[in-house]
């Protein structure tokens, strides 16, 4: 089986919001959208949105770690927001695993955002139905598009390619392997959704050197010290 | 959680409609036993069906309100009733129709009088279409309290919710007050029962009282599992959120807060538990010894008001752990 899912690298997302813009964009005019905004221009404007970038500081100043943090559906594995769907909208696609909203069966009861713990599926204001992150449903399984661009628009938008897209189930795809190697995890792991969207911790590269490692003590050639002067007996006075 | 007016009124008024159906045919079935004095089937039995049916269709249009757009009700809310294996939400559309065909079904037959017994247990309970139908129905009631309360009960991450007190809580809820307005139109129609009646309301008003206290200190006890450390990834005890990612409102910062001062919280506490409990239970001890037929009518308002604050507050108290990514504007 197929599950299609992100993983986001937090070490090299520089919350540039570039995958935020290029969603909208995209999926506003496509399969998903309309995704409305309510007064853009006037007091209290807001809007439908996939995808978020939020910041957050870690620490206490001075000792403090900025992480820029992407957050969008995880299309968990055990999606909690489906099965509580009375109407059959929420769905969890069985090719490719994506977690999908048909919006022609949509009520608006909005349970389904209740009982999803990331608080990734928005409400449109205009036309009443939930509405949430497709991974690019339109893009990814569009045939006539070439390979390199059956991908998500955030995907593609990432100047810093801070997001990888591929099949978690699939052991040699990037995203499994950047799971495995690069120590992916999954968020609230204590709700057992099983997301399948993985994110790379901040790492630091750090060598390790040890203080006598720096300071070379058997040089024969040292000019910048003295030889030690000999003290005691020498070579010579205890040979015979 | 943001309290949502329509799933307030929608719950206290089938809640109370239940509870009265409940009370009618445990009258009914007192009298057949002859515990009872039997009560006129127009009159009493019609009538108050004709009631516990008008609250429950107040419910209805309460719910109504609740779908995105009201006429979703007519264009797909049929679609609700198919996903009964996996949604409570889904299987209290079903019961929810179901109990009110019932209902109407139980006056209907009280009105036109079919009470002539199919056959009788043991030549001494007389078992007639309505007592079929009235069992029938308080099964219906019970399915869809459970169906109602579980839809809360069933959101594992909501901790304050789930929990089989929700489900106990809303159960005595409705039959404290279906009690209490079954009493209420004893008075009214001057029928000797509002003793019995009465008497069952104060009892279910108190058990409402301990199961309620119980699961108000479960959840100031309470532990959330998920944390900052959790909603991240981030092995870190201190992560202050510095931007949401938007300036302006979404979704996200309406429908998950409640909006008010933790002292506003605090008097609506207050308040239902004077108005749900206190109140309601004096009056009725007062009804009962001064015979007062409009004490009893009183007492079912005072706690129908004290149960909106009720459920008000049960949605307030409720903290959703996606609001651990919403706390920063910026």
């Amino acid at each position: 089986m197929t599950q299609l899912a992100l993983v986001i690298d937090l070490n090299v997302c520089v919350g540039c919001h570039a995958c935020v813009t290029s969603c909208k964009e995209w999926n506003t005019s496509g399969w998903a959208g309309p995704m409305v905004d309510q007064r853009p221009y006037d007091a209290d404007p807001t809007g439908t949105f996939f995808n978020r970038v939020q910041t957050f500081e870690v620490g206490e100043y001075p000792n403090t770690e900025t992480v820029h943090f992407p957050k969008s559906c995880l299309h968990c594995e055990e999606p909690p927001c489906v099965p509580v769907c009375p109407t059959g909208a929420s769905y969890k696609r069985e090719d490719n695993g994506v977690v999908l909203v048909d919006y022609d069966k949509c009520i608006g009861c909005k349970y389904c955002s209740w009982a999803c713990p990331y608080g990734v599926r928005e409400l449109d204001e205009m036309q009443k139905v939930m509405k949430k992150c497709t991974l690019c449903i339109d893009r990814i399984t569009d045939e006539t598009k070439p390979e390199s661009e059956r991908k998500p628009a955030c995907v593609l938008a990432c100047p810093t390619s801070a997001r990888l897209f591929g099949d978690v189930h699939d052991p040699d795809s990037e995203a499994s392997l950047a799971i495995r190697e690069r120590g992916g995890y999954q968020l609230m792991p204590e709700w057992g959704t099983e997301p399948a969207n993985h994110y790379l911790p901040r790492r630091k590269t750090r060598i390790q050197i040890f203080e006598d490692e720096l300071i070379r003590a058997d040089n024969p050639l040292d000019k910048e010290h003295p030889l030690p002067a000999a003290t005691g007996d020498t070579l010579d006075d205890v040979s015979f | 959680m943001h309290p949502a007016f329509s799933v307030i009124f929608l719950t206290t008024l089938i809640g109370a409609a239940q509870g009265m159906f409940m009370a009618l045919v445990t009258g009914q079935v007192y009298s057949m036993a002859k515990l009872l004095e039997p009560q006129d089937s127009v009159s009493f039995y019609a009538t108050g069906s004709l009631i516990a049916l008008a609250l429950l269709g107040g419910g209805l249009v309460a719910a109504v309100f609740h779908l995105g757009k009201p006429s979703y009700f007519f264009t797909r809310a049929w679609r609700g009733i198919t996903q009964w294996r996996t949604s409570w939400l889904s299987r209290e559309l079903i019961a929810l129709p179901a109990f009110m065909f019932l209902v109407f079904l139980y006056g209907l037959v009280h009105y036109l009088g079919w009470t002539t017994p199919f056959f009788s247990i043991k030549g001494v309970i007389p078992v007639d279409a309505s007592l079929v139908i009235g069992v029938l129905g308080v099964l219906m009631a019970i399915v869809l309290y459970v169906s109602t309360a579980m839809i809360y009960a069933s959101l594992r991450f909501l901790q304050e919710w789930h929990s089989p007190l929700t489900v106990t809580n809303f159960i005595l809820f409705g039959l404290a007050s279906g009690f209490t307005l079954t009493a209420a139109f004893s008075a009214w129609q001057g029928v000797d029962l509002v003793g019995f009646y009465g008497t069952w309301a104060v009892i279910f008003t108190i058990m409402a009282a301990i199961t309620r206290g119980f699961s108000m200190l479960r959840n100031r006890r309470i532990k959330h599992k998920s944390s900052m450390r959790t909603a991240l990834g981030i092995r870190h005890n201190k992560i202050t959120q510095r931007s949401m990612g938007f300036m302006g409102g979404s979704f996200n910062t309406r429908e998950y807060f409640h909006g008010k001062s933790d002292a506003t919280l605090e008097a609506v506490r207050l308040f239902f538990l004077v108005m749900v409990f206190g109140v309601p239970v004096v009056l009725l001890a007062a009804s009962n010894a001064l015979g007062s037929a409009y004490l009893p009518i009183l007492a079912f308002l005072t706690q129908y008001v004290g149960l909106l604050a009720e459920r008000w507050y049960f949605f307030a108290e409720a903290k959703h752990p996606q609001n651990l990514y919403y706390q920063t504007v910026g």
